[in-house]
Protein backbone atom coordinates (compact mmCIF):
# COMPACT_ATOMS: atom_id res chain seq x y z
CA UNK A 1 0.00 0.00 0.00
CA UNK A 2 1.32 3.66 -0.51
CA UNK A 3 2.17 5.92 2.00
CA UNK A 4 -0.33 8.48 3.58
CA UNK A 5 0.55 11.74 3.54
CA UNK A 6 -0.82 12.75 7.29
CA UNK A 7 -1.93 16.18 7.91
CA UNK A 8 -4.25 17.34 11.01
CA UNK A 9 -7.44 16.70 9.24
CA UNK A 10 -7.09 13.28 8.12
CA UNK A 11 -5.44 11.66 11.03
CA UNK A 12 -8.51 11.46 13.18
CA UNK A 13 -9.15 8.41 10.62
CA UNK A 14 -6.00 7.31 10.74
CA UNK A 15 -6.05 7.17 14.91
CA UNK A 16 -9.31 5.00 14.37
CA UNK A 17 -8.02 2.68 11.61
CA UNK A 18 -8.63 -0.89 12.82
CA UNK A 19 -4.96 -1.56 11.06
CA UNK A 20 -1.96 -1.20 13.16
CA UNK A 21 -0.45 2.34 12.59
CA UNK A 22 3.32 2.77 11.26
CA UNK A 23 4.20 7.14 11.62
CA UNK A 24 6.90 8.62 10.62
CA UNK A 25 7.67 12.07 11.66
CA UNK A 26 10.25 13.99 9.86
CA UNK A 27 11.34 16.52 8.02
CA UNK A 28 12.82 17.05 4.22
CA UNK A 29 16.45 19.06 5.65
CA UNK A 30 17.00 16.29 7.80
CA UNK A 31 19.61 13.00 7.28
CA UNK A 32 18.86 10.24 8.65
CA UNK A 33 14.66 11.01 8.67
CA UNK A 34 15.98 10.69 4.55
CA UNK A 35 17.61 7.60 5.51
CA UNK A 36 14.33 6.04 6.57
CA UNK A 37 12.50 7.15 4.64
CA UNK A 38 12.77 4.66 1.43
CA UNK A 39 13.06 1.77 4.33
CA UNK A 40 9.32 2.71 5.65
CA UNK A 41 8.18 2.98 1.70
CA UNK A 42 9.02 -0.56 1.25
CA UNK A 43 7.36 -1.65 4.43
CA UNK A 44 4.61 0.04 3.27
CA UNK A 45 4.69 -2.12 -0.15
CA UNK A 46 5.47 -5.07 1.69
CA UNK A 47 2.91 -4.93 4.35
CA UNK A 48 -0.66 -4.36 2.66
CA UNK A 49 -2.07 -5.03 6.43
CA UNK A 50 -0.67 -2.31 7.68
CA UNK A 51 -1.52 1.84 7.51
CA UNK A 52 1.65 3.81 7.17
CA UNK A 53 1.93 7.39 7.22
CA UNK A 54 4.44 10.02 6.96
CA UNK A 55 4.16 13.41 9.13
CA UNK A 56 6.21 16.24 7.62
CA UNK A 57 7.01 17.89 11.42
CA UNK A 58 7.53 21.60 9.57
CA UNK A 59 3.93 21.27 8.11
CA UNK A 60 2.10 20.04 10.72
CA UNK A 61 4.20 21.56 14.25
CA UNK A 62 0.81 21.08 16.21
CA UNK A 63 0.72 17.09 15.46
CA UNK A 64 4.50 16.77 15.99
CA UNK A 65 3.37 18.13 19.79
CA UNK A 66 1.21 16.38 20.36
CA UNK A 67 3.08 13.38 20.19
CA UNK A 68 5.95 15.01 21.80
CA UNK A 69 8.09 14.94 19.23
CA UNK A 70 12.06 16.32 19.78
CA UNK A 71 14.01 14.43 17.64
CA UNK A 72 13.89 12.86 14.03
CA UNK A 73 13.19 10.52 12.34
CA UNK A 74 10.62 9.15 15.18
CA UNK A 75 8.73 6.22 13.90
CA UNK A 76 5.25 5.31 16.22
CA UNK A 77 3.28 2.24 16.09
CA UNK A 78 -0.51 2.50 17.05
CA UNK A 79 -2.91 0.58 17.37
CA UNK A 80 -6.67 0.96 18.17
CA UNK A 81 -5.67 5.16 19.02
CA UNK A 82 -2.85 3.51 21.61
CA UNK A 83 1.31 4.35 21.09
CA UNK A 84 2.16 0.74 21.48
CA UNK A 85 6.08 1.67 20.32
CA UNK A 86 8.01 4.14 19.77
CA UNK A 87 11.79 5.12 18.52
CA UNK A 88 14.02 7.82 17.26
CA UNK A 89 16.52 7.72 15.18
CA UNK A 90 17.48 5.62 11.88
CA UNK A 91 16.59 2.12 12.51
CA UNK A 92 17.52 -0.48 10.17
CA UNK A 93 14.72 -2.70 8.44
CA UNK A 94 14.97 -5.80 10.80
CA UNK A 95 14.58 -3.35 13.95
CA UNK A 96 11.71 -1.72 12.32
CA UNK A 97 10.09 -4.60 11.06
CA UNK A 98 10.23 -5.79 15.48
CA UNK A 99 8.71 -2.73 16.39
CA UNK A 100 5.16 -3.62 14.49
CA UNK A 101 5.96 -7.39 15.57
CA UNK A 102 5.25 -8.35 11.55
CA UNK B 1 29.91 -24.07 -4.30
CA UNK B 2 30.16 -20.09 -2.28
CA UNK B 3 30.51 -17.32 -4.20
CA UNK B 4 34.21 -15.76 -3.63
CA UNK B 5 33.89 -11.94 -3.69
CA UNK B 6 37.50 -10.17 -4.73
CA UNK B 7 36.59 -7.21 -2.44
CA UNK B 8 33.87 -7.10 0.58
CA UNK B 9 33.67 -3.93 2.08
CA UNK B 10 31.48 -3.34 5.10
CA UNK B 11 30.22 0.10 6.06
CA UNK B 12 28.94 2.66 3.11
CA UNK B 13 29.86 5.78 4.06
CA UNK B 14 32.46 7.71 2.27
CA UNK B 15 35.72 6.10 2.64
CA UNK B 16 33.62 2.38 1.70
CA UNK B 17 31.89 3.95 -1.19
CA UNK B 18 35.33 5.50 -2.43
CA UNK B 19 36.96 1.66 -2.31
CA UNK B 20 33.91 0.62 -3.96
CA UNK B 21 34.54 2.59 -6.84
CA UNK B 22 38.01 2.21 -6.90
CA UNK B 23 37.41 -1.77 -6.84
CA UNK B 24 35.00 -1.67 -9.16
CA UNK B 25 36.96 0.29 -11.14
CA UNK B 26 39.60 -2.05 -11.41
CA UNK B 27 37.29 -4.56 -12.46
CA UNK B 28 37.17 -6.14 -9.22
CA UNK B 29 34.14 -8.41 -8.29
CA UNK B 30 32.95 -5.78 -5.06
CA UNK B 31 30.40 -6.50 -2.43
CA UNK B 32 29.09 -3.30 -0.36
CA UNK B 33 27.44 -4.20 2.73
CA UNK B 34 25.66 -1.46 4.71
CA UNK B 35 23.29 -1.53 7.61
CA UNK B 36 21.07 1.52 7.10
CA UNK B 37 21.76 4.09 4.20
CA UNK B 38 24.68 5.55 2.33
CA UNK B 39 26.92 8.27 3.89
CA UNK B 40 27.41 7.11 7.47
CA UNK B 41 28.12 10.28 9.65
CA UNK B 42 28.49 12.20 6.87
CA UNK B 43 24.49 12.12 6.02
CA UNK B 44 24.17 13.79 9.43
CA UNK B 45 26.15 16.59 8.71
CA UNK B 46 23.88 19.70 7.39
CA UNK B 47 26.00 21.49 4.61
CA UNK B 48 30.19 20.41 4.28
CA UNK B 49 32.02 23.04 3.07
CA UNK B 50 35.41 21.34 3.19
CA UNK B 51 34.84 18.76 0.65
CA UNK B 52 36.28 20.11 -2.66
CA UNK B 53 34.44 20.80 -5.77
CA UNK B 54 31.21 21.91 -3.95
CA UNK B 55 31.97 26.00 -3.97
CA UNK B 56 28.38 26.75 -2.24
CA UNK B 57 29.17 23.74 -0.19
CA UNK B 58 26.91 20.58 -0.25
CA UNK B 59 24.40 18.24 2.38
CA UNK B 60 25.75 14.80 3.53
CA UNK B 61 23.07 12.73 2.38
CA UNK B 62 23.13 13.67 -0.58
CA UNK B 63 27.01 13.52 -1.32
CA UNK B 64 26.83 10.28 0.11
CA UNK B 65 24.14 9.04 -2.11
CA UNK B 66 26.50 10.26 -5.07
CA UNK B 67 29.18 8.52 -3.76
CA UNK B 68 26.93 5.55 -4.13
CA UNK B 69 25.34 5.64 -7.37
CA UNK B 70 29.22 6.69 -8.99
CA UNK B 71 30.20 3.18 -7.30
CA UNK B 72 27.03 1.46 -8.49
CA UNK B 73 27.74 3.04 -12.04
CA UNK B 74 30.68 0.74 -12.54
CA UNK B 75 29.26 -2.52 -11.10
CA UNK B 76 29.70 -2.37 -7.22
CA UNK B 77 26.79 -3.68 -5.52
CA UNK B 78 24.92 -2.68 -2.21
CA UNK B 79 23.61 -5.31 0.20
CA UNK B 80 21.51 -3.19 3.00
CA UNK B 81 22.85 -5.84 5.79
CA UNK B 82 24.04 -5.38 9.21
CA UNK B 83 27.36 -7.29 9.76
CA UNK B 84 27.26 -9.22 12.79
CA UNK B 85 30.71 -11.28 13.02
CA UNK B 86 33.87 -11.52 10.82
CA UNK B 87 36.42 -14.28 10.51
CA UNK B 88 39.95 -13.37 8.71
CA UNK B 89 41.93 -16.10 9.99
CA UNK B 90 41.78 -18.17 6.76
CA UNK B 91 42.85 -16.94 3.00
CA UNK B 92 38.96 -16.50 2.10
CA UNK B 93 37.98 -14.49 4.74
CA UNK B 94 33.72 -14.83 5.98
CA UNK B 95 31.90 -12.17 6.71
CA UNK B 96 28.87 -12.78 8.40
CA UNK B 97 25.92 -10.57 8.20
CA UNK B 98 22.23 -10.54 9.11
CA UNK B 99 21.31 -11.39 5.30
CA UNK B 100 23.50 -14.65 5.00
CA UNK B 101 27.45 -14.97 4.95
CA UNK B 102 29.92 -13.56 2.51
CA UNK B 103 33.63 -14.87 1.41
CA UNK B 104 36.24 -12.68 0.06
CA UNK B 105 39.67 -12.50 -1.00
CA UNK B 106 39.89 -9.21 0.69
CA UNK B 107 38.33 -7.19 3.18
CA UNK B 108 37.83 -3.86 3.82
CA UNK B 109 36.85 -2.54 6.89
CA UNK B 110 34.62 1.04 6.77
CA UNK B 111 32.71 1.13 9.61
CA UNK B 112 33.35 4.65 10.79
CA UNK B 113 32.10 5.83 14.25
CA UNK B 114 29.11 6.71 16.46
CA UNK B 115 29.13 9.63 18.83
CA UNK B 116 30.53 9.00 22.20
CA UNK B 117 28.20 8.89 25.45
CA UNK B 118 28.11 10.96 28.47
CA UNK B 119 27.97 7.49 30.53
CA UNK B 120 25.66 8.77 32.37
CA UNK B 121 22.58 7.63 34.44
CA UNK B 122 19.33 7.79 32.66
CA UNK B 123 21.02 9.07 29.29
CA UNK B 124 19.91 5.94 27.15
CA UNK B 125 16.23 6.56 27.97
CA UNK B 126 16.57 9.96 27.87
CA UNK B 127 17.14 9.89 23.55
CA UNK B 128 14.62 11.89 21.88
CA UNK B 129 13.50 13.51 25.72
CA UNK B 130 16.27 15.95 25.72
CA UNK B 131 19.51 14.26 25.07
CA UNK B 132 20.49 14.60 21.94
CA UNK B 133 23.73 13.57 19.91
CA UNK B 134 22.39 15.72 16.16
CA UNK B 135 21.94 19.38 16.68
CA UNK B 136 21.35 19.64 12.87
CA UNK B 137 18.70 16.94 13.36
CA UNK B 138 17.00 18.01 16.50
CA UNK B 139 18.19 21.83 16.62
CA UNK B 140 14.57 22.92 15.78
CA UNK B 141 12.67 21.54 18.06
CA UNK B 142 14.14 24.06 20.71
CA UNK B 143 13.20 27.11 19.04
CA UNK B 144 13.23 29.98 21.76
CA UNK B 145 14.26 27.67 24.25
CA UNK B 146 17.08 27.02 26.42
CA UNK B 147 19.48 23.84 26.01
CA UNK B 148 22.89 22.78 26.54
CA UNK B 149 25.87 22.01 24.17
CA UNK B 150 28.68 19.66 26.09
CA UNK B 151 31.89 19.45 24.31
CA UNK B 152 34.64 21.68 23.34
CA UNK B 153 35.72 20.90 19.99
CA UNK B 154 34.95 22.04 16.80
CA UNK B 155 31.88 20.06 16.33
CA UNK B 156 30.79 21.45 19.75
CA UNK B 157 31.60 24.74 18.57
CA UNK B 158 29.46 24.34 15.31
CA UNK B 159 26.67 22.74 17.52
CA UNK B 160 26.48 25.81 19.74
CA UNK B 161 26.70 28.74 16.85
CA UNK B 162 24.27 26.04 15.11
CA UNK B 163 21.59 26.31 17.99
CA UNK B 164 22.59 30.09 19.12
CA UNK B 165 20.15 31.12 15.93
CA UNK B 166 17.53 29.02 17.33
CA UNK B 167 17.60 28.57 20.81
CA UNK B 168 16.89 31.46 23.68
CA UNK B 169 20.02 30.60 24.65
CA UNK B 170 22.94 28.16 24.67
CA UNK B 171 25.29 27.22 27.28
CA UNK B 172 28.31 25.57 26.23
CA UNK B 173 30.18 23.29 29.05
CA UNK B 174 33.47 21.84 28.73
CA UNK B 175 35.73 20.90 31.08
CA UNK B 176 38.56 23.24 30.35
CA UNK B 177 39.24 26.59 30.64
CA UNK B 178 39.43 27.10 26.91
CA UNK B 179 38.03 25.07 23.95
CA UNK B 180 39.95 23.00 21.43
CA UNK B 181 38.01 23.96 18.51
CA UNK B 182 39.87 26.11 15.98
CA UNK B 183 39.57 30.06 15.33
CA UNK B 184 37.12 29.30 12.24
CA UNK B 185 34.75 27.83 14.65
CA UNK B 186 35.99 29.44 18.10
CA UNK B 187 35.73 33.09 16.43
CA UNK B 188 31.83 33.00 15.25
CA UNK B 189 30.82 32.22 18.86
CA UNK B 190 32.92 34.95 20.60
CA UNK B 191 30.06 37.17 18.65
CA UNK B 192 26.78 35.64 19.85
CA UNK B 193 25.28 37.11 22.97
CA UNK B 194 23.05 34.05 24.08
CA UNK B 195 26.32 31.62 23.85
CA UNK B 196 27.31 31.45 27.74
CA UNK B 197 30.48 29.58 28.52
CA UNK B 198 30.70 26.91 31.33
CA UNK B 199 34.22 26.18 31.74
CA UNK B 200 35.81 23.66 33.61
CA UNK B 201 32.81 21.90 34.27
CA UNK B 202 31.26 18.28 33.81
CA UNK B 203 28.05 16.80 33.33
CA UNK B 204 27.33 14.73 36.81
CA UNK B 205 23.41 13.86 35.82
CA UNK B 206 20.29 14.73 33.79
CA UNK B 207 17.51 16.78 35.78
CA UNK B 208 14.16 14.98 34.72
CA UNK B 209 10.17 15.23 34.72
CA UNK B 210 9.76 12.48 32.37
CA UNK B 211 11.86 14.97 30.23
CA UNK B 212 15.08 16.84 30.55
CA UNK B 213 14.62 19.74 32.09
CA UNK B 214 18.12 20.66 34.00
CA UNK B 215 21.31 19.23 34.08
CA UNK B 216 23.89 19.00 37.48
CA UNK B 217 27.31 20.49 36.26
CA UNK B 218 30.43 20.26 38.75
CA UNK B 219 33.33 22.20 38.30
CA UNK B 220 36.37 20.14 38.47
CA UNK B 221 38.31 22.90 39.91
CA UNK B 222 36.56 23.46 42.90
CA UNK B 223 33.95 20.26 43.01
CA UNK B 224 31.36 22.66 43.36
CA UNK B 225 27.82 21.48 41.86
CA UNK B 226 25.17 23.73 40.76
CA UNK B 227 22.42 23.30 38.54
CA UNK B 228 21.32 24.83 35.16
CA UNK B 229 18.10 25.17 33.51
CA UNK B 230 17.57 23.46 29.98
CA UNK B 231 15.16 21.83 28.20
CA UNK B 232 17.74 20.12 25.85
CA UNK B 233 21.17 18.70 25.79
CA UNK B 234 23.74 18.10 22.94
CA UNK B 235 26.32 15.75 23.72
CA UNK B 236 29.32 16.48 21.14
CA UNK B 237 31.84 15.06 22.74
CA UNK B 238 33.72 13.12 20.25
CA UNK B 239 33.59 9.57 18.35
CA UNK B 240 33.44 6.26 19.59
CA UNK B 241 35.21 3.66 16.63
CA UNK B 242 32.34 1.30 15.38
CA UNK B 243 34.76 -1.82 15.94
CA UNK B 244 33.34 -3.71 18.65
CA UNK B 245 33.13 -7.08 16.10
CA UNK B 246 36.28 -6.67 14.75
CA UNK B 247 38.17 -7.27 18.67
CA UNK B 248 39.43 -10.34 18.01
CA UNK B 249 40.18 -10.00 14.04
CA UNK B 250 42.53 -7.60 13.97
CA UNK B 251 44.97 -5.26 16.60
CA UNK B 252 43.13 -2.49 17.29
CA UNK B 253 44.49 0.49 19.63
CA UNK B 254 43.61 1.31 23.28
CA UNK B 255 41.03 3.79 21.92
CA UNK B 256 39.39 0.93 19.92
CA UNK B 257 40.71 2.26 16.13
CA UNK B 258 42.01 -0.05 13.99
CA UNK B 259 45.60 -0.04 13.91
CA UNK B 260 46.59 0.71 10.43
CA UNK B 261 48.81 3.25 8.74
CA UNK B 262 48.38 5.83 5.99
CA UNK B 263 48.49 2.24 3.72
CA UNK B 264 45.42 1.14 5.48
CA UNK B 265 46.70 -2.15 5.73
CA UNK B 266 45.38 -4.02 9.24
CA UNK B 267 47.04 -6.70 11.16
CA UNK B 268 45.10 -9.46 9.25
CA UNK B 269 46.79 -9.93 5.72
CA UNK B 270 44.32 -8.58 3.15
CA UNK B 271 42.34 -6.81 5.56
CA UNK B 272 42.32 -2.69 5.31
CA UNK B 273 40.82 0.05 7.60
CA UNK B 274 39.87 2.90 5.93
CA UNK B 275 37.93 6.34 7.02
CA UNK B 276 37.41 7.09 10.79
CA UNK B 277 38.08 3.75 12.34
CA UNK B 278 41.58 3.55 11.31
CA UNK B 279 43.88 4.59 13.74
CA UNK B 280 45.02 8.68 12.01
CA UNK B 281 45.49 12.22 12.62
CA UNK B 282 42.38 13.85 10.96
CA UNK B 283 39.15 12.20 10.34
CA UNK B 284 37.34 13.77 7.78
CA UNK B 285 35.49 13.42 4.66
CA UNK B 286 38.89 14.29 2.66
CA UNK B 287 40.61 11.70 4.12
CA UNK B 288 38.17 9.31 4.45
CA UNK B 289 37.84 8.99 0.80
CA UNK B 290 42.16 8.86 0.29
CA UNK B 291 41.43 6.08 2.27
CA UNK B 292 39.51 4.20 0.28
CA UNK B 293 41.50 4.54 -3.08
CA UNK B 294 44.82 3.90 -0.87
CA UNK B 295 43.10 0.35 0.40
CA UNK B 296 42.15 -1.00 -3.00
CA UNK B 297 45.67 -0.20 -4.00
CA UNK B 298 47.01 -2.63 -1.63
CA UNK B 299 44.23 -5.03 -2.27
CA UNK B 300 44.96 -4.91 -5.86
CA UNK B 301 48.57 -5.71 -5.20
CA UNK B 302 47.60 -8.49 -2.43
CA UNK B 303 45.24 -10.29 -4.90
CA UNK B 304 48.07 -10.35 -8.06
Amino acid sequence: MSVLSINKNNFEQVKNSDKTVLLDFYADWCGPCRMVSPIVDEIAQENPQLLVGKINVDDEPELAASFDVASIPMLVVMKGGQIINQSVGAKPKPQILAMLEV
Amino acid sequence: MEHIYDVIIIGGGPAGYTAALYAARAGLDTILLERLSAGGQMALTGDIDNYPGFEEGVDGFTLGMKMQQGAERFGAKTEYAEVTDVDFSEKIKRVIATSGSFLGKTVVISTGANPRELGIDGERELIGKGVHYCAHCDGRFYKDKTVAVVGGGNSAAADALYLSRLAKKVYLIHRRDTLRATKIYHEPLLKVDNVEFVWNSTVQEFITDSRVTGIKVRNVKTGLISSIECNGVFISIGRTPATEIFQEAVMLDQNGYIIADESTRTSAEGVYAVGDVRTKALRQVVTAVSDGAVAVHYAEEYLA
